[in-house]
């Protein structure tokens, strides 16, 4: 792409910058406090929407002034719904407060906005430095993130393009459009930005052999399948900052000449589908997106194409086949989708992170990007931390942190004063790590090495009371169920490993067994075209490597240590603990199998018990007197009465 | 799957017919046409099949195949309280299984299955993307996060009793014959 004739393009951003200038100032201008509300899937599921209404409700009833400012979501999920409150009168900082429900919208409404009580009780921080309330970024949630990607997401309205342009949203491409594709592939390569979907393959020269390709039509793709059960950070920048990614899209199309861009999103996302449906139109019409976009002479059509809900098609060549309106199956590489991709053209596929990594590359330089993160892996790596942590979310860290620190010391560690058992990294294509490994650097690499992978960046944390064999389990029958079924060795293949077990987590595994699952797995490993098959057995190679002892005691003893195998376990009622008069067990349970004894003490009728473990839950805790053991022979029989006993 | 289709169906599939014509008959649009039709009936009955496979000149098995092979397309109608349980890892480590099978339990149906009186139907879904409040269950559109068992018979109570309400609302505005 040659720069000529694209000079006309910074007068006209200048004036949509100006726009967006003073939107933004009288928004800051108008009286009265703003109230910024997360809105993005999470937030609405916390019940961001009935806390908005009755913040609406509120105001309109006390006739306070205020606007609401609905943003996208910063990643902070324990805290859901949140709201950020910015009321200079009261003399107070901008001040964070977490689950706000919808009665404690009235109460800030009528007692913050109204009477300038902030109520201390109920602030997580505040936003800014002050005196007065403690700072946010004084908490090690905060601090030790570095945000890249997500700066602006649960900052800025999703919806209004104006609020990105006002945050230096879209100026890259003024000085993009200046200089020549090969400038700006140089410059992703001197940044050393590596694929952020899993396999981290450099950018910079995914884009160059795209160029070089002698072709007039070709074509970008936005992967947004995020399938991997557990990862939802793509979801969130799209609904959270739609407008970066859609700048990253265009900078990769000026880079290698595409005139047509897709961003490929699963239909499982209607928000995300429908929020980067409307930013498409938006910066359409504002002449960043189309023809001679921003007055130059480059020319840029983007739509939205919704996936259907297949893992496998996170694979590229399953993605394509799956928008040529075929079953999405992986095919043969090479020819690699850079040569010969969407209906036959050069496709340069890139993950929503990375597409979103381009503009800040491109703002501060490639000497900027570098000095984050390590030197083969720069930048910034976003987890979902999720499972038994206290503080998950969504994590933007370097890369280079340990998993000790993210897990420990950013997401507050595992609740319940239990102890760290495993994490499990990067979803079905990922393993699980046990304690060993927590001073391991995140980066490709080192994942790569321990068994693991990057992967999506979903990130389970495990306490004690987790059985890793029933999470082999569990990702094996997601791997069988999501297999295209191409490859003999991962249709069969993991339909097998799952059956073993299967076997082993209702007690009837074999001691060939284990010696069979680690053989098969790597079978499954040599014999599988695409990344779904070759990583498929690497939850249960991991897991039998660092948890053997599992494994054996699943095989030999019929035990289950962690209490999860519900065929390996039993629950009873300790007599000496429980009360006679309490009846919180018998009411709970949804197969009636706590019965009443003759002494009005309760127990369990095995026969019938589901061990959905409910009783546990409800039994008080000053008695405490439900009991889980394994194998299900230990629990002590406790008979029935015949007659059933009166209250 | 030989559910008869209701007249409201039968005109819906009518409208589809008119819509077909202005999509075009390229084959690669068969993803997007099915998802139309999804929006439209709410599932794919084996008419509508018939029907793209025949706007598109390609097979009727070629249309299932593709069909089948992904997750968003269903065979059978939902109910009008379609329930989604969660069984992504978070869900599943906090004990995603337990509450569908209560779910089946209570309402007497396996996943994939719709009631008989067609109020109540049950799936898996592999992530809704919510993890941090797992487990989670999605009623119509309304996502329930931490849920529990005993939770499990409260939603189904709710709806059946909202509904109860909704009709005897309806009685009392009737006129008396």
């Amino acid at each position: 792409m040659s720069p000529s004739n694209n000079a006309p393009a910074r007068p006209v951003f200048e004036e949509i910058r100006r726009e967006a200038e003073t939107r933004r100032k009288a928004f800051n201008e108008a009286p009265g406090a703003k109230i910024h509300i997360g809105m993005a899937t999470c937030g609405i599921a916390s019940g961001a929407l009935a806390t908005k209404d009755a913040f609406e409700q509120a105001l309109a009833q006390s006739g306070i002034e205020a606007h609401i400012h609905t943003v996208g979501c910063i990643g902070h999920c324990y805290a859901e719904p949140y709201v950020i409150i910015d009321h200079p009168q009261s003399g107070f900082p901008p001040v964070f407060y977490a689950e706000v429900s919808p009665g404690k919208a009235r109460m800030l409404t009528n007692l913050f906005l109204a009477e300038g009580d902030p109520r201390f009780e109920h602030v997580l921080g505040a936003t800014e430095e002050n005196d007065m309330i403690p700072w946010v970024m004084e908490f090690s949630r905060f601090n030790q993130e570095k945000r890249v990607v997500m700066e602006k997401c649960g900052r800025i309205d999703p919806e209004d393009i104006y609020d990105y342009i006002a945050e230096d949203g879209y100026a890259t491409l003024v000085d993009m459009l200046q200089r020549s594709s090969e400038e700006v592939i140089q410059q992703i390569k001197d940044a050393g930005l590596r694929g952020r979907g899993g396999a981290g393959f450099p950018t910079g020269v995914k884009w160059e052999l795209a160029a070089e390709e002698p072709r007039d039509t070709k074509l970008v793709i936005c992967n947004a399948d995020e399938g991997d059960p557990g990862a939802y950070m793509d979801r969130t920048i799209l609904e959270s900052n739609p407008h970066q990614v859609l700048e990253g899209i265009i900078a990769c199309a000026y880079a290698v000449g595409a005139h047509k861009a897709i961003v490929y999103i699963r239909a499982e996302y209607p928000l995300a589908v429908r929020i980067v449906s409307d930013a498409i139109h938006q910066a359409q019409a504002l002449g960043l997106v189309g023809k001679n976009i921003l007055g130059s002479s480059f020319d840029l059509e983007i739509e939205v194409f919704q996936g259907s809900g297949a893992f496998v098609c996170g694979e590229e060549t399953a993605l394509i086949s799956s928008i040529e309106g075929l079953r999405g199956m992986p095919i043969q590489r090479p020819p690699y989708p850079v040569k010969k991709g969407l209906w036959g053209n050069p496709t340069v596929i890139n993950n929503v992170k990375t597409l979103a990594s381009v503009p800040p590359i491109l703002k501060n330089g490639a000497d900027w990007y570098k000095q984050i993160g390590t030197g083969d892996s720069p930048g910034t790596a976003i987890f979902s931390v999720v499972g038994d942590v206290t503080h998950p979310g969504l994590i933007e860290i370097p890369m280079g942190v340990t998993l000790r620190t993210l897990i420990f010391d950013i997401c507050g560690g595992i609740p319940n004063q239990k102890k760290f058992k495993a994490v499990q990294i990067g979803g079905p294509s990922g393993g699980c790590l046990p304690e060993s490994f927590l001073d391991t650097p995140i980066d490709f690499d080192s994942l790569t090495a321990a068994g693991a992978m990057m992967g999506s960046g979903g990130m389970v944390v495990m306490n004690e009371d987790t059985c890793t064999v029933d999470i082999s389990r569990y990702f094996l029958d997601f791997i069988q169920k999501e297999s295209c079924g191409k490859c003999t060795f991962c249709r069969i293949g993991t339909f097998h490993l799952l059956k073993m077990l299967e076997r082993m987590t209702e007690g009837q595994g074999r001691e060939e067994d284990l010696k069979t699952l680690a053989q098969l797995s790597e079978e499954i490993k040599a014999g599988s075209l695409c990344g779904l098959g070759k990583t498929a057995p690497n939850p249960v190679l991991t897991t039998l490597r660092y948890f053997k002892d599992d494994y054996e005691t699943h095989v030999k003893e019929k035990r289950c240590p962690g209490m999860v195998c519900r065929p390996l376990i039993a629950f009873y009622i300790d007599l000496e603990k429980c009360a006679r008069g309490c009846d919180a067990c018998v009411g709970c349970c949804p197969v009636e199998a706590v019965f009443t004894t003759s002494t009005r003490k309760k127990g369990i009728d095995q026969s019938l018990c589901v061990k959905c473990g409910e009783c546990v839950v409800a039994c008080p805790p000053e008695y405490d007197a439900v009991r889980r053991v394994s194998p299900p022979e230990l629990a002590p029989i406790i008979e029935r009465p015949a007659q059933p006993v009166k209250e | 799957m030989d559910v008869e289709l209701s007249a409201e169906e039968k005109s819906l599939l009518e409208q589809i017919k008119t819509d077909l014509a202005e999509i075009g008959n390229d084959r690669s649009k068969l993803i997007p046409i099915l998802q139309l039709v999804q929006q439209k009936l709410a599932y794919l009955p084996a008419e509508a099949l018939h029907l793209v496979a025949d706007h598109l000149d390609i097979s009727s098995s070629e249309v299932y195949g593709v069909a089948t092979f992904y997750n968003q397309f269903r065979f059978n109608p939902p109910g009008k309280n379609p329930i989604k349980v969660c069984l992504g890892t978070a869900c599943h480590v906090k004990g995603g299984d337990i509450i569908l099978e209560n779910f089946e339990r209570k309402l007497d149906i396996r996943e994939g299955e719709t009631t008989p009186d067609r109020e109540f139907s049950v799936d898996r879904v592999a992530c809704v993307g919510c993890c941090a409040l797992a487990p989670v269950t999605v009623v119509g559109e309304t996502v329930h996060g931490h849920m529990q068992p005993s939770k499990v018979e409260g939603l189904v109570l709710r709806t059946r009793i909202e509904k109860e309400m909704q009709e005897r609302e309806k009685q009392k505005n009737e006129p008396i014959e």
